[in-house]
């Protein structure tokens, strides 16, 4: 690591030195020697598996980006932030990274609650964060935020696509069962699907409402009674270990052979399950960033990222892979704009941030813009679980392209309410098949 | 047994004794230092306020640890206190009122849970008070629709005694508070400590039939104190709520309760120093092992208690004690 020594240097110069750079703030801004982001991440504990590849995926798209003559001339550093250890230490970090290290932009969080503990202090102490993989929606429809903003879709899109596209593909459907993981996501999402279901297709009865606690090992209890309940569609927004677990036992007792599956968050488990994952369920992947995307807008782009990638890792990248790279994107498009308009002068924070609302921004597969609110609308590709010779894992077909407009509430609307105030011939209407 | 067990005379008697003499010296030093280190550094003040408010809270471990009792559950005072915050702030908005209703609360709830927890000692105790914590963990996380669950409840910026501030002041005045509390908590409690209810905790870690015989009821004892270490607690968990501004039940979670231990260890239970030097040092280490090594920070703080127990097992204050008068031993 060439940055090992800078950092060592202050840490053994102890608080002395921190107050220079505490100062930098207040001053005019000057082109920075090198752009420092601070990226917090899960690097322990269970999203770890989110966090991990997410903190490979950035370290090598930031070598990319300096090796191509970084952001506006300026080479990125990264610096690096465990999220495991909870909130306290998270803000404390949040304020470190800012006060101390000088980064000039944050990015910030997996967990939900990182973030919505993260995105005030963006305001206090003005400085760009960008929510790069947090789904909640609460970010936005609770409070106004200038410095923060969101380069990739939300709970609302992830959960209405997959929703929208079992409505079209299994129009029949009478029960359904949810079985989340018992936390903040698990229980939104199960909202939002709610509030949906009832609007699109009213009268679907929910058999069962089951929220097994955070870190499960064990769902047999849970399978059991699904197998007795025979409801026509299971939802679980579960990920990680958990729903590679939910899935394995599921299947060996053949529950997914009498009912259809809906996967919202399915992706990021898929090379774990390989063939074990059984075929023709809803699997989506919080995007449009699937291995086989058919018609990605810059293919060699998209499949430069997964080829070195895999090259460099030897796996698939997963989604978060995507998502921190969405917030790179975004972060030199801004910048550039930024630059641009200043005609070559470093921006400001106020002027940075200012370049990123209603900022649209290329991605390998597609554009997302930034509403006014600070909300990216990324599209989302959902599809049936599937196995070709090109991976040795699920990928979904027959796939179905959701616009982020489409599927996003309105500005200044609570997604609840606006889920609420859905047609049910939004089904037919809503996506394309791509 | 223990008549032929005891020990001829506690080798850490004298520097103990000089420690008592040099205790308010010491803890002036540490207020400057920790002064200083905040004007110097705005987001150490951030990191030192938490520090604070985990060495209050510890300082009640503290008390159950001259009784011989470790509560593996303490978080639940700490996630108590700063929900009375989090829930009370929108219609109270005065951060000193909260301050002392958190401390009440909780309080409250340590002498109903006091009140059977203290039929039990050692590792029953350590366990039951685990249990209760994580209900309430539980509790945090099932009840979503009221407490929103792991997302937590924001605490926004809040009068204190009245008075409207800005960020900076605002986080000034609370790092105040903290030191204030602090020092004030830790003379209650030293002179707490050296009063004879004090030292009927003592005699539970050694001997309590002993204590029955005088005519002291340990139970009672026991009790008075985990009620004062439930108010600490409580004090505590306000503190970091209106530093860190964000609740969620992780607070609650065993590991924190683990992580009240680990400074309480760390620190060493001989003063009520102890506790703050462990939480300075806990919340320092971590941060600048978080820093270099994002990845290794808790082997590293591991292996800093490690070679506390290893070493010096008087904790920190252990340490400075036989720095300071244990030549002669």
């Amino acid at each position: 690591m060439t940055t090992a020594l800078t950092r060592r240097e202050a840490l053994t110069a102890g608080f002395g030195t921190v107050l220079l750079p505490a100062t930098l703030s207040a001053q005019p801004a000057q082109k920075p020697a090198e752009f420092k982001i601070g990226v917090t991440t899960f690097l322990s504990g269970p999203a770890s598996v989110f966090g991990v590849p997410s903190r490979k995926a950035c370290e090598m798209l930031v070598e990319h980006i300096n090796a191509a003559g970084g952001i506006a001339g300026v080479p990125v550093r990264p610096i690096f932030v465990d999220e495991g250890p909870g909130t306290d230490h998270l803000v404390g970090e949040f304020r470190r990274l800012v006060q101390s290290e000088g980064v000039q932009v944050m990015m910030s969080a997996i967990s939900s609650g990182s973030c919505l503990a993260c995105t005030p202090l963006a305001t206090e102490l003005k400085k760009v964060t960008i929510l790069w993989d947090c789904g909640t929606q609460r970010i936005f429809e609770e409070a106004h935020y200038d410095y923060a903003f969101r380069t990739q879709g939300y709970g609302t899109s992830e959960i209405l696509a997959p929703l929208l596209y079992l409505l079209k593909t299994k129009p029949n459907i009478r029960t359904v069962a949810v079985i989340n993981q018992d936390y903040a996501w698990g229980r939104d999402s199960w909202e939002l699907w709610k509030a949906g279901m009832d609007a699109l297709k009213p009268g679907v009865r929910v058999v069962a409402e089951m929220f097994p606690r955070f870190g499960s090992t064990d769902f047999s209890t849970e399978i059991t009674r699904l197998l007795a309940l025979r409801p026509d569609v299971v939802l679980s927004t579960s990920w990680g270990g958990e729903l590679v677990t939910l899935i394995r036992q599921s299947t060996e007792r053949r529950l997914h052979e009498r009912t259809t599956f809906v996967l919202p968050v399915a992706e990021a488990s898929m090379q774990i399950l390989g063939r074990t994952m059984p075929e023709g369920h809803v699997i989506g992947t919080r995007g449009d960033h699937w291995n086989n995307h058919p018609a990605p807008k810059d293919p060699a782009l998209f499949n430069k990222f997964v080829g070195d990638y895999r090259q460099k890792f030897n796996e698939y990248p997963i989604y978060p892979c995507h998502h921190i790279a969405q917030a790179l994107w975004a972060l030199k498009a801004a910048t550039e704009k930024a630059v641009a308009a200043k005609n070559g002068a470093w921006p400001s924070d106020a002027e940075l941030a200012g370049a990123f609302r209603g900022l649209t921004f290329p991605t390998p597969t597609s554009t997302i813009t930034l509403r006014e609110d600070g909300q990216g609308l990324e599209d989302q590709i959902v599809g049936l679980s599937s196995f070709n010779d090109r991976f040795p894992f699920a990928v979904p077909k027959e796939m179905m392209l959701y616009p982020g407009a489409q599927v996003s509430a309105p500005v200044g609307q609570k997604s609840t309410d606006w889920l609420k105030s859905l047609k049910p011939d939004f089904v037919t209407t809503a996506g394309r098949s791509i | 047994m223990s008549t032929t067990q005891d020990p001829p005379r506690d080798p850490m008697a004298r520097p103990a004794r000089l420690m008592k003499r040099y205790e308010p010296i010491l803890a002036i030093l540490l207020a400057a230092a920790m002064i200083t280190a905040a004007i110097l550094a705005p987001w150490l003040r951030f990191v030192l306020t938490i520090a604070l408010a985990k060495g209050i809270a510890v300082l009640g471990i503290l008390l159950l640890l001259r009784a011989g009792q470790v509560s593996f559950g303490h978080a639940i005072y700490i996630a108590f206190g700063a929900y009375v915050v989090a829930f009370l702030a929108p219609t109270v908005n005065d951060a000193a009122l909260l301050l002392a209703l958190a401390a009440v609360g909780a309080g409250l709830l340590g002498l109903v849970i006091g009140a059977f927890v203290t039929r039990y000692r050692q590792i029953f105790f350590g366990m039951l008070n685990l249990a209760m914590s994580m209900v309430f963990y539980s509790l945090l996380e099932k009840l979503y629709a009221i407490t929103k669950g792991s997302d937590g409840i924001r605490v926004e910026i809040m009068p204190i005694a009245g008075q409207a501030l800005d960020r900076v002041a605002y986080e000034w005045v609370i790092f105040g508070i903290a030191l204030g509390i602090a020092l004030v908590v830790a003379i209650l409690l030293r002179l707490y400590l050296s009063s004879p209810m004090g030292e009927a905790l003592a005699g539970i870690k050694t001997r309590e039939t002993r204590l029955e015989f005088m005519g002291v009821p340990a139970r009672g004892v026991l009790l008075s104190a985990y009620v004062m270490s439930a108010v600490v607690g409580g004090i505590g968990g306000a503190l970091i709520a209106l530093t860190s501004r964000h609740v969620t039940p992780q607070l609650a979670y065993w590991t924190s309760s683990g992580e009240l231990v680990f400074i309480a260890i760390l620190g060493g239970a001989g003063g009520v120093l102890g506790p703050f030097l462990g939480a300075a040092t806990y919340e320092l280490v971590r941060i600048y092992a978080a820093a270099s090594f994002a990845d290794a920070w808790q082997m590293i703080l591991g292996a800093v208690l490690l070679l506390v127990i290893l070493f010096a097992p008087g904790g920190l204050w252990g340490m400075a004690a036989r720095a300071i008068g244990g030549r002669g031993r």
